[in-house]
């Protein structure tokens, strides 16, 4: 068996409601600072659910051309702004025969939601007869990588993995390994999400685990979870080839696993995220007196923290790691949210910053874990997990180490 | 008391359909618990009930305690959805 290679991220990009932008993301995470707020869209009135982590102020047309908004979803324009800034910063330049070997590879779990709301909209109450003629290219869930690939002239492996609110960490998880393998020597890889619209909120109010006034994950006063959208993007790239380039490497992927709870389609279960856990540390060679901070998945729902809480002790038992979920910032980005996630480890890692839980109030004793209420802290961190737990008891575990 | 027995009697309908329970097995005393009913099958509830009486039923599932409405028996859940189709809170 061949050595398997190692894989660094070299460039990251995101547009989400905190910032447009990495540095104004990680600022604003190191601040703690809260993005979420009332909802603005078509039909906001007839929702129960009026807040979210909306990305304000966004227009396409000052960004785009107008055949390319034709074809762009709100989640394709956000993954195509966020890749921009990720291939512009990791320098990434690729010949002929290097493109083959790159590839995409995003989560989504909604695809181009906001086309299919309009489309039915168009159809149905407005009674109209027609829809735009790219509604299908425009929604279908690959859309956002496919033109990743077409602006990047990237020919290897791409495509979308949609796994609920794991997609983009098992999107991750597909880039590491191909890299790792020798499959492929470059991947940009993270999650788009724009699943804000009257659709898409009503469908989740129906199933009543949405928050109407804040996401607090951890603290004993949770309500439940909050939406928000953009998209995240990261170059992996081989280590040795990014080090010969001396591109500046902002942390490692180390490790991987992926678990099933095989149990109830909402309802998570501790086992399958422990296992989770266990099998990217394993995987990364880490013991839990290695890992210093959790990226929690950390929704705000009542049952998602207290079980994500008891796994993190199982697993970890006496030496726990910091906790934080930044979905208290930036909301739950469905699809893209690990992609983002992925950005507060990079600042624990490289900046030593563990990002806080924001909203927390009252500590939770069914959450016994330190999940860094309100104020970031400072803590040198040489390894970091990120979790995803979706619906669909799917479980998607990174661990990163500092570069 | 017409009316309400016949709210009470859409509302055990609803309970029992999905509980896969005779109506005539359901009293008021019943627990919701006892039907086997899960946190899904309790949004499904909601939703039946809100289709059936046309009205909007407050309740979160991370916070069933918090008082907004009360299910813990077929009585209660009555109850409130009688206050509802009348126009008062839960």
């Amino acid at each position: 068996m061949t050595a398997q290679r190692r894989v660094a991220i070299t460039g990251a990009g995101t547009v989400n409601a905190l910032a447009e932008g990495v540095p104004g993301t990680l600022a604003a995470l190191a601040e703690g600072r809260v993005g979420i707020g009332p909802l603005e869209f078509v039909d906001v009135e007839r929702l129960s659910i009026r807040i979210g982590g909306q990305v304000r102020g966004w227009s396409a047309e000052d960004r785009f051309s107008r055949a390319q908004i034709a074809l762009f979803d709100r989640a394709t324009q956000f993954a195509m702004t966020a890749s921009a800034e990720a291939v512009a910063q990791s320098g990434l330049t690729l010949s002929d025969a290097e493109a083959l070997r790159a590839g995409v590879i995003m989560g989504s779990a909604g695809g181009g939601y906001t086309t299919i709301d309009d489309a039915y909209r168009t159809v149905y109450p407005l009674g109209r007869n027609r829809v735009h003629p790219f509604t299908i290219p425009r929604l279908m869930h690959n859309a956002a990588a496919a033109h990743m690939a077409m602006a990047q002239g990237i020919k290897g492996p791409s495509f979308t993995v949609s796994t609920a609110c794991a997609s983009s960490n098992h999107a991750m998880g597909l880039a590491f390994q191909l890299i790792r393998s020798g499959a492929a020597d470059v991947m940009l890889t993270g999650g788009a999400e724009a699943t804000l619209c009257f659709g898409g909120i009503k469908a989740w109010e129906a199933l009543r685990v949405l928050s109407p006034d804040g996401c607090r994950p951890f603290c004993a006063t949770r309500n439940g979870l909050v939406q928000g959208e953009g998209a995240a993007v990261l170059v992996f790239e081989d280590w040795e080839r990014a080090r010969r380039r001396g591109a500046d490497i902002l942390a490692e992927v180390a490790g991987f696993a992926m678990t099933s709870d095989a149990a109830d389609i909402v309802v998570p279960e501790a086992d399958g995220a422990v296992r989770a856990m266990q099998g990217a540390m394993a995987q990364a060679g880490l013991a839990p007196g290695d890992v210093g901070y959790i990226n929690a998945h950390g929704t705000g729902t009542a049952i998602n923290d207290r079980t994500e809480a008891h796994a993190i002790r199982t697993q970890f038992g006496a030496t726990l790691p910091l906790v934080s979920s930044t979905k208290s910032m930036h909301g739950h980005l469905l699809g893209a949210t690990g992609a983002l996630e992925a950005l507060a480890c990079i600042l624990a890692l490289r900046d030593g910053i563990i990002a806080p839980t924001a909203g927390h109030r009252v500590t939770d004793a069914d959450c016994p874990v330190d999940c860094v209420p309100n104020e970031s802290r400072r803590a040198r961190v040489d390894a970091a997990l990120s979790n995803a737990f979706a619906f669909g008891g799917m479980n998607a575990c990174l661990a990163f180490k500092r570069a | 008391m017409g009316a309400s027995s016949d709210t009470d009697q859409r509302v055990i309908a609803i309970l029992a359909a999905q509980a896969l329970h005779d109506p005539a097995d359901l009293t008021r005393g019943t627990s919701i618990e006892s039907l086997g009913i899960d946190s899904m099958g309790l949004a499904e509830i909601l939703f039946a009930i809100e289709e059936e009486f046309d009205i909007a039923v407050p309740f979160n599932a991370n916070t069933p305690e918090a008082g907004a409405i009360d299910l813990s028996t077929v009585g209660t859940v009555c109850d409130a959805v009688r206050r509802l189709v009348d126009g008062h809170p839960a």
